[in-house]
């Protein structure tokens, strides 16, 4: 009587959820055909990579200048050069979960290798895994995921020569008086930057480094407003800090800013992982004296042509596998499925002007 | 002789009234000052003059969105979208500084503030004319114009070395050891404050948030006044995106991302009722600064930031709670005087 | 109450609840005959999992909305109780069922709190629980900091998004529709839910009429803080992740759910069947554009766009008509926001 109309709605709604459901039926075959020989048209000459590959970039955020860098220069560039099929994609936030939105998508749309820089270890593995069920494979880049969840790791430099260059260059810029430092990280829970920070411990227990000790880590997960105001809460609580370390470019940038116009520029030493257009003017300004990074478009570059060599099933992750990567020479498969880019690069005032990006 | 003891009676509710308010906003600046007091005594140097500067500097852009947002709060409505605005206009002013490096640093104020007045006129529009909750409305454009600013973006970025000099140092410049910066939000809350005091329209918001049915019974333009509060809203969020260029130096899409929650958050602990029809400009700056030094002082106190989020969703509890006694107390104030009058 | 039972077919028909059915009726159709990959049976699992949280919340949330309060804290809720989940896991808690319980307390604790504030202090409840929102979130990061924890057992998680046998729909659907079934009983089918609309419309006139206004209210705040704590259990699991920062955001997602489903944000109106479909709706149009490699932007706009359009439109709609029929337009009364 006076519920019949909303029983009937209900009905309506009841009876097209179950007609969906069923007819979700799950096959054993299950989705769209993909694989290593789903994406290609042509059939691969030996040690070439099959055109027609369907590549993805999912970066940790896709607002971020630095994946901008390693995907549309970098990957973009190496995908065209074997003639595969190239996309970017992923969440407007660092978040974990929005980039299970994203391995699903691509997944459902066949794609031959998904690029992914993790923003939490575990948090994707589910999706991923579901993904490499279906036919996927997954490289990781930047920032690595549990190694089972993936076929390789792009890894832009060794962990231990990253932590060396970051403690060698504060150490330097502080001088043999030695002093207090502290780190301005990204977010939390970057796998990378735990490694870092981890190795960057062991690194300052050595002798030489005696005199210096590290006193806070803070996290402006990668905002450039948040870093901003992270590096100013440094100063406040930490009067004696003599020393911040920050391997994010976000974070290096943004602790630039804020030191080369307070008090503190000259006094308190800066260094870390930036970008050559972000940090000029303040290795010139003496705000930084040298700080580190590598080329992020090789790194995009590397990984797109990993991928590609998995997908071509001429590599199959395992340690010593070979490949060529395009202009970049052949690269070596080490433990752990992990691929090194090469060594960090340090930039000062004698060479920053010879770079552009 | 019977007469005489109701209209001081009335007077004597008004007047209590009012020294609520005052002592309102006091207790803010008590607050305030004990919080610095305690922190500087704990490590001196957090009164440094490097110190003061960015304790100003940072409390400068949420006090100019706090006044924008005290205005429309004070018509019973929120605005949602400030955050939003700010973004959109933000990297307008660096994309505005990147393509034509010669702008006069005026042109670009007044095209930030142009830009921000236009949001609000959405805004104020839809809410007016389509008479739909402001909560909604401002929620909606909250999520189209993000999504404008990152469609515009693209993953761009506008660095500080892309900026012109004389623009960049507005955020860092000082007269006299005050930061240009917290002068302009000195001028935004004076102005502000003069309007809503003095200006009839101004007094009319009080009553379209104490009342709107009366207002608009009563003659005020309600749905005019409306629209000029979040047209108002805009604009200074307008204002503040360009003034963030100028203090952050780098914008890229995400600038302001979340702040909704702290402008809201400074204009209730400012006292200014969610209910509409009472508070202040100045309160809501107050209450600006406070949740700043907040932000500022925890670190320095050795306590742990991550009750720095805690520490502000109480306050709100407690000046939600506060606003509420003292609501209560002066109605039965004014109630108990007419019921005498009777 | 009485008219309801003579309403014409085609008023049915033509109400908002079956407006919403349509629409949803229509982008999978269309969805699925132009974009590769809408209507599989993976892009329907996918749907599912991602509108079970969303779903979980909106269903106490909309009787919340219709008795004329909200609740934004609801996000923060979920992400407190991953948290409370996560250290409890570290702490030695190992009994799924343990966990499952003590989050659930949790949850009707933190709404039990906001009702207090809501119907004891009498404050307005966009105001409380936006601090809840702030006071709950920054309560997950004092818990947990800005570490992960995601070491439960793989067959924890894989139980959760399980599938129900030979379909790709995970069986937690079947406790969404439990729950789907509890909430609409209650709204239609009982006295309890014919005051809810009663207190939306006028809660004085009501509370003079013998309904206990607070104490429902209370009730209806205590249900959704469960809802929450359950969405987070499932969140929790699903990612296989626990952190501060989980479901942050999602609060919009559920209030724009609702709202296109028919409730109106003043109270009085709405109701189950209309937010069940917006869920779906919201949730296959996110997933088709995705999938139609339409940019993570655009998909923010569109959400916000829908969001004005569904309180815009039957606004100006019943303007336009009131004015058709030369009767003046009434100013909507303003209630608390």
């Amino acid at each position: 009587m006076k519920v019949s109309a909303r029983v009937a709605g209900t009905a309506v709604l009841a009876a097209l959820t179950l007609a969906l459901t069923s007819c979700a039926d799950d096959s054993t075959g299950g989705g769209t055909p993909t694989g290593t020989n789903g994406g290609g048209s042509s059939s691969a000459a030996a040690g070439t990579i099959k055109s027609g590959l369907k590549i993805a970039f999912l970066p940790k955020q896709v607002n971020n200048p630095y994946f901008d860098t390693s995907d549309n220069k970098g990957g973009k560039v190496a995908v065209g050069e074997f003639g595969g099929s190239y996309t970017e994609t992923g969440p407007s936030e660092a978040s974990p979960s929005a980039q299970v939105s994203y391995i699903n998508t691509l997944s459902q749309q066949g794609t031959d290798v998904i690029v992914v820089s993790a923003n939490d270890k575990d948090a994707i593995c589910g999706a991923l895994t579901e993904a490499k069920s279906q036919g996927a494979k997954i490289v990781t880049y930047d920032s690595d995921t549990k190694p089972e969840c993936r076929d390789l790791f792009i890894n832009q430099a060794s962990t231990e020569g990253i932590a060396k260059s970051q403690i060698k260059l504060i150490s330097d810029a502080v001088g043999p008086a030695g002093g207090e430092i502290a780190i301005l990280s990204a977010t939390a829970n970057a796998t990378n930057q735990n490694a870092w920070i981890a190795a960057m411990k062991t690194e300052l227990q050595k002798p030489e480094y005696a005199k210096l000790k590290l006193v806070a880590t803070v996290y402006g997960d990668d905002q450039d407003e948040k870093s901003f105001q992270e590096a100013q809460g440094l100063l406040q609580a930490h009067p004696n800090l003599k020393g911040i370390i920050s391997p994010t470019t976000v974070g290096v940038a943004a602790a630039a800013r804020y030191l080369s116009g307070s008090a503190y520029k000259g006094k308190v030493a800066l260094t870390g992982l930036g970008t050559p257009n972000q940090m000029r003017q303040y290795v010139k300004d003496g705000t930084c004296q040298a700080f580190a990074l590598w080329n992020p478009a090789d790194l995009g570059y590397l990984a797109a042509y990993a991928g590609g060599a998995l997908a071509s099933g001429l590599i199959t992750g395992k340690e010593g596998d070979t490949f060529t990567a395009g202009k970049l020479g052949k690269f070596t498969v080490g433990a752990n499925g992990e691929v090194l880019l090469g060594d960090p690069f340090t930039f000062d005032k004698s060479n920053i002007d010879q770079f552009d990006f | 002789m019977i007469t005489t003891p109701a209209p001081v009676r009335a007077r004597g509710a008004a007047t209590f009234a009012r020294r609520l308010l005052v002592a309102r906003e006091l207790g803010i600046a008590l607050a305030l000052a004990l919080l610095v007091a305690v922190t500087t005594i704990r490590n001196p140097r957090f009164l440094s003059a490097q110190s003061i500067k960015d304790l100003l500097l940072g409390a400068t852009i949420l006090a100019i969105l706090a006044t924008g947002q005290a205005i429309v709060v004070i018509t019973r409505n929120v605005d949602l979208s400030v955050g939003s605005v700010l973004g959109v206009t933000a990297f307008a002013t660096g994309v505005l500084f990147k393509d034509h490096p010669g702008t006069p640093i005026v042109l670009a104020l007044l095209a930030g503030i142009g830009i921000g007045a236009l949001a609000g006129a959405v805004n104020g529009g839809l809410i007016a004319a389509a008479q739909v909750p402001a909560l909604v409305v401002t929620l909606g454009t909250l999520y189209v114009f993000r999504g404008l600013d990152y469609t515009w973006a693209t993953g761009r970025q506008v660095n500080a070395a892309d900026m012109p000099h004389g623009f960049l140092s507005l955020g860092t410049r000082t007269i006299l050891g005050v930061p240009v910066l917290a002068l302009f939000a000195v001028a935004v809350l004076l102005i502000a404050g003069f309007v809503l005091r003095s200006y009839r329209s101004g007094r009319e918001l009080y009553a379209i948030g104490s009342d709107p049915d009366a207002a608009r019974l009563s003659g005020i333009p309600v749905g005019r006044r409306v629209f000029a509060a979040f047209v108002a809203s805009g604009a200074l969020a307008g204002l503040a995106g360009v003034l963030h260029a100028a203090r952050f130096g780098t914008v890229d899409a995400n600038a302001g991302l979340g702040s909704e929650l702290n402008v809201v958050a400074a204009v209730v602990v400012g006292g200014v009722a969610i209910f509409g029809g009472s508070g202040s400009v100045y309160g809501a700056a107050l209450g600006a600064a406070l949740l700043t030094t907040i932000g500022s002082a925890l670190p320095v106190l050795g306590i742990d930031p991550f009750w720095q989020r805690a520490a502000v969703g109480a306050l709100i509890l407690a000046a939600i709670g506060l606003d509420r006694v003292l609501a209560v107390r002066t109605a039965r104030r004014l109630r108990g005087g007419r019921a005498r009058d009777a | 109450m009485r008219e309801s039972a003579r309403r014409p077919l085609w008023t049915v028909l033509w109400s908002w609840d079956a407006l919403v059915i349509v629409a949803l009726v229509l982008v999978i159709a269309v969805g699925t005959s132009t974009i590769d990959g809408v209507g599989t049976p993976r892009f329907y699992r996918f749907v599912v999992l991602e509108a079970i949280p969303i779903a979980l919340i909106a269903l106490p949330l909309t009787l919340v909305i219709i008795t004329g309060e909200i609740d934004l804290s609801v996000a923060s809720t979920v992400g407190l109780t991953c948290c409370v989940l996560g250290q409890l896991w570290h702490a030695g808690v190992t009994s799924l069922p343990l966990l499952v319980v003590l989050s659930l307390l949790l949850g009707a604790v933190l709404g039990a709190l906001n009702g207090v504030f809501v119907t004891v202090f009498g404050l307005p409840s966009l105001a409380v629980t936006i601090g809840t929102l702030a006071f709950y979130r920054g309560l997950a990061y004092v818990v947990l900091g800005d570490r992960a924890v995601a070491d439960y057992p793989v067959s924890w998680t894989r139980r959760m998004i399980s599938p129900i046998p030979h379909t790709t729909i995970p069986w937690f659907v079947f406790v969404v529709g439990a729950l789907a079934l509890v909430f609409g009983i209650l709204l239609y089918a009982t006295p309890v839910g014919r005051a809810l609309y009663a207190i939306g419309n006028n809660d004085v006139a009501a509370g003079f009429s013998g309904i206990a206004v607070l104490r429902t209210k209370f009730w209806l705040f205590v249900a959704t803080g469960a809802c929450s704590a359950l969405a987070g259990v499932f969140w929790t699991f699903r990612f296989a992740s626990a952190r501060a920062d989980n479901a942050t955001g999602l609060e919009l997602s559920v209030i724009a759910a609702v709202l296109l489903g028919g409730v109106s944000i003043f109270g009085g109106r709405g109701g189950l069947v209309g937010v069940l479909a917006a869920v779906a709706l919201l949730g296959v149009l996110r997933n088709a554009l995705q999938l139609a490699d339409v940019p993570a932007n655009d998909l923010t706009i569109v959400t916000g766009s829908l969001l004005i359009l569904s309180v815009v439109g039957p606004n100006l709609a019943r303007q336009a008509r009131d004015r058709l029929r030369r009767r003046r337009p009434i100013p909507a009364l303003e209630r608390t926001q």
